[in-house]
């Protein structure tokens, strides 16, 4: 098959083929970021802007990675919050970079459909690396990847998801990666952080972390970000963890074989025992090592895609 | 000056009139309605094949004018009235500066006379500056020209404030208008909390935020004996509250937005910004809550909630986006669906737009008795036309209806028996 | 539809060419002391292994064999519809090898210019040979093959192609023309 987008805007569009093709486009990547010398010329001469409205270290890392080793011309632009507090809107920031000739931009913002807004106003390609509490692409793809590596498949596995569901843009796009791919997901934490008609999306709601987790091959821990939240979610991050964390205990409830994710950063104690962090079914560094090849293989499709759209 | 209006339809609810007739009209006041009116006049206007009815009251827009003239004033805002087929409305007080005070009640007043296209009945506020902590000198706004007082889209949080405000208007036989919503309820909600949101990512605003509102606002009211209007109903618990409130006798009336009735959530799809305002567009069931109230007669009043914002104020991140959308040129074909949908007679439609809503706020306007203000308007039911942005006559074009196939429109509209607007 | 017009090579016709090729290369470098094969992807890879197999029954010892996508190193992202991208497999190092590039045909030159790139980022081999079943003419850049089955000129609607069975054993190569 071939796949040209234009952007990368969320899962909820992709069928399972794209993201199949996607994540065998990033499995030929991989090989790359194992080489002495981790540069292909793929995308010399792109260039290639991360507007991060949002502070991200590990997401704009990666995707600045990804470019570079294809040649391109990775330039970061960190912007205020939002256009009220800049004074300027998103449109004109963006038209102003736009008017320098980048070929992709890769943007993070604060705002749930920054990045659709951003793609109904511009030429170049938009890859969403997160907007609001939205969707998430890149990380949905790597972690279908991640778990690809390790059960080979990703069909008729259940994966469970726990933390704070309602703030999370990690779930909405896992919910529809999983299920384009044929998992079964389940959502998991304290009322307050799951938001309502979640299970529309295609999940099933539990309000108990050890049942959520029992027979499950896969767990991803959300992080809890309180200061940012709002405090009125939970009692304390104390409590939180001694309902909604993963530890040794817990984690025996899962298949043997389960292995455990997080999308970073880990707050070691509160969603997740230092044991299992660091225990021998964790495959984060994995899932953030996958994250390079998976934005790779989003760069590179969206190069190609958009110059066919020119032609 | 005599016209004579002939051939029409006259649908005239408070005088009980449907029927083919003739109104003549001497010197801007309604001389007489009658079948086959044999008399010289200057000037004959042909409504055959029209409806004449008298002109829509609209007793709830923003004019935005003194101090946010770059998204409506009054003359651009009346001229969309008088193209709505509105011939009276009433205005909110959030302007700058904030309509507290007989200057800016006599500002509004005065130049709606001088240059505009419709009668203006301006709302002051509850409390002054729309801060919440002092009343306002409602005794003088009302000598002024105000109908009603109103904090608006910042309700009064401070309890006993409410109270007072209550009883201070009754003392002037004045209502208290209120924006029901428990702010704190609301947080940093942007839309309809429902499946919607879940799925945009957007954070929701519970209807028990409203509810708890309205709830709050009917206790006091009922308690106090004062008397509540209720802005835009647009949940379900809001209707019943009201419904059970009315039928123990407290003194509470509410009105419906075309919007609220018209679309659900999913107008927000795409992070359409048109279609964010407050309260917000609820999801089906709240629709049907509120349909079902304007039928058993619950709702008392349809009103635009008419909140012009300029493009840059829209053309933003769905969560920073102006709250609210342009309603006086959507108003009557929107209202006109309730009737093909078999919801409404013409009749209890006409009266929704014309008297009672006069009679909530003591408008002494909405029907063509003999005596009136000739104060009128033609309408062709079976007009079609487009809704868009060039055909508006406001200043701003926030519309979640830009592109809608429209049925019927206001014709001519005639304020004091002067046509304002025609098409 | 592009339609086959001429068999260029029968079934003996590839194995000789093949043959001869595995010979040549051979005797060109003194035997399979630090010889690698890099086949292109597809067709070039699977020539590849028909070749080492060739090699290891004349001289009794199998050269390391790898394969390489160039898919990254094309000067035409963008124009092409397909962006499907191989993975690249070589299991040696390539610094200090004889590395002799495989493809099925040659045409423009350009693929095994990305090719040269493609092999030079993993190291730095002693030198480079360019092994190709069919030369078709039209070079676009000064390259050169070491070992040729067959030379054909073409025109440039033409095609060549080469049919692999279900082993991706090499059948035959045919002229198509459009």
């Amino acid at each position: 098959m071939s796949f040209n987008p234009k952007h990368i805007l969320g899962i909820k569009n992709l069928t399972a083929d794209e993201i199949n093709f996607i994540l065998t486009t990033a499995e030929s990547f991989k090989e790359i970021n194992t080489r002495q010398i981790k540069k292909v010329p793929t995308l010399r001469g792109k260039t290639v802007i991360n507007l991060f409205y949002e502070a991200s270290t590990r997401t704009r890392t990666s995707f600045e990675i990804a470019g570079k080793r294809l040649s391109a011309d990775t330039i970061n632009i960190t912007a205020a919050s939002s256009s009220v507090v800049k004074g300027e809107s998103l449109e004109d920031t963006a038209r102003n970079i736009e008017a320098m000739r980048p070929d992709i931009i890769v943007m993070r913002h604060s705002a749930s459909g920054a990045c659709d807004y951003l793609a109904q106003r511009l030429h170049c390609s938009v890859i969403n690396a997160g907007d609001g509490t939205h969707e998430h692409p890149s990380q949905a793809l790597l972690d279908a990847f991640t778990i690809r590596q390790h059960k080979g498949h990703l069909k008729g596995l259940t994966v469970t998801i726990a933390g704070d569901v309602a703030h999370s843009r990690v779930v909405r796009s896992n919910i529809y990666c999983l299920n384009k791919l044929g998992a079964k997901v389940r959502v998991t934490g304290p009322r307050t952080m799951l938001p309502v008609g979640i299970e529309k999306l295609g999940c099933e709601v539990y309000y108990n972390l050890d049942e959520a987790i029992t027979d499950a091959d896969c767990i991803m821990m959300l992080r809890i970000q309180h200061e940012r939240q709002g405090k009125t979610l939970i009692p304390s991050l104390r409590e939180y963890s001694r309902f909604f964390a993963l530890n040794e205990d817990n984690l025996k409830l899962a298949k043997k074989d389960a292995i455990v994710m997080h999308p970073g950063p880990v707050n070691r104690g509160v969603e997740l025992s230092s044991s299992v962090a660091d225990g021998p079914q964790n495959v984060i560094l994995d899932q953030v090592e996958n994250g390079v090849a998976i934005r790779m293989a989003l760069l590179y499709l969206v190069a190609g895609g958009e110059k066919l759209q020119v032609n | 000056m005599k016209t004579l209006i002939k051939n029409g339809r006259v649908i005239d609810p408070a005088n009980k009139i449907d029927a083919a007739c003739d109104v003549l009209i001497e010197d801007g006041v309604i001389q007489e309605v009658a079948t086959n009116i044999s008399v010289t006049a200057d000037e004959i206007i042909d409504a055959t094949g029209l409806l004449v009815a008298p002109g829509l009251v609209d007793i709830h827009t923003h004019m935005r004018d003194p101090g946010f003239e770059y998204k409506e004033d009054i003359i651009s805002g009346t001229r969309a009235a008088a193209a709505g087929g509105v011939t009276s409305l009433t205005c909110m007080p959030n302007t700058n500066p904030v309509n507290d005070s007989c200057a800016v009640t006599q500002y509004i007043i005065n130049k709606a006379k001088q240059q505009g296209s419709a009668n203006i009945y301006p709302i002051a506020s509850i409390s002054k500056g729309m801060k919440g902590e002092i009343l306002a000198e409602m005794g003088d706004l009302k000598e002024a020209g105000c109908v009603g007082f109103s904090d608006d889209g910042i309700p009064v949080t401070h309890g006993e404030l409410l109270r007072r405000a209550f009883e201070y208007a009754d003392t002037f036989s004045m209502p208290i208008v209120t924006h029901s919503e428990d702010l704190s309820i609301t947080g940093s909600g942007c839309m309809h909390e429902g499946d919607v949101a879940t799925e945009l990512g957007l954070q929701g605003i519970p209807w028990v935020a409203e509810d708890a509102g309205t709830a709050r606002e009917i206790m006091l009211a009922e308690f106090t004996g004062g008397r509540l209007h209720v802005c835009h109903v647009s949940t379900k618990g809001s209707v019943d509250l009201i419904r059970h409130a009315k039928a123990r006798g407290v003194r509470v009336s509410c009105e419906a937005t075309p919007h609220h009735f018209t679309l659900t959530d999913e107008a927000v799809r795409g992070y359409n910004t048109n279609a964010k305002m407050s309260p917000p567009l609820r999801s089906q069931d709240h629709v049907d809550a509120v349909r079902a109230g304007l039928a058993d007669g619950t709702i008392d009043a349809i009103a635009t909630d008419h909140a012009p914002h300029h493009y840059d104020e829209k053309n933003v991140e769905f969560p920073v986006a102006m709250n609210g959308i342009v309603g006086l040129e959507s108003l009557l074909p929107l209202s006109l669906r309730l009737v093909a949908d078999g919801l409404l007679g013409l009749n209890s439609l006409i009266s929704l737009l014309t008297v009672q809503p006069a009679t909530i706020m003591g408008i002494d306007r909405g029907t063509l008795s003999v005596g009136a203000v000739a104060d009128i308007v033609l309408i062709d039911l079976e007009r079609e036309w487009t809704y868009t942005a060039e055909s508006l006559h406001s200043k701003s074009k926030n519309s979640p209806f830009l592109g809608w196939e429209m049925k019927g429109a206001a014709v001519k509209t005639l304020l004091a028996g002067k046509v304002v607007f025609e098409r | 539809m592009a339609e086959k017009i001429l068999e260029i090579l029968d079934l003996d016709g590839v194995n000789r060419a093949l043959t001869r090729i595995a010979h040549e290369i051979l005797e060109k470098n003194q035997g399979v002391d630090d010889l690698l094969l890099i086949g292109i992807r597809t067709g070039g890879a699977y020539l590849a292994t028909q070749l080492q197999k060739r090699i290891s029954e004349i001289e009794g010892t199998e050269p390391p064999l790898g394969i390489i996508d160039v898919t990254m190193y094309r000067d035409d992202l963008g124009s092409r519809r397909d962006l499907m991208i191989g993975q690249t497999e070589i299991h040696v190092p390539v610094t200090g090898k004889k590395v002799v590039l495989v493809d099925d045909v040659l045409y423009t030159g350009r693929t095994i210019r990305a090719a040269l790139e493609a092999v030079i980022a993993l190291g730095r081999p002693e030198n480079i040979q360019l092994a190709i079943l069919l030369d078709r003419g039209h070079r676009e850049l000064p390259i050169r093959p070491d070992y040729i089955g067959r030379n054909i000129p073409t025109a440039k609607n033409e095609q060549i192609k080469v049919d692999f069975d279900a082993q991706n054993i090499p059948q035959a190569v045919h002229l198509l023309r459009n």
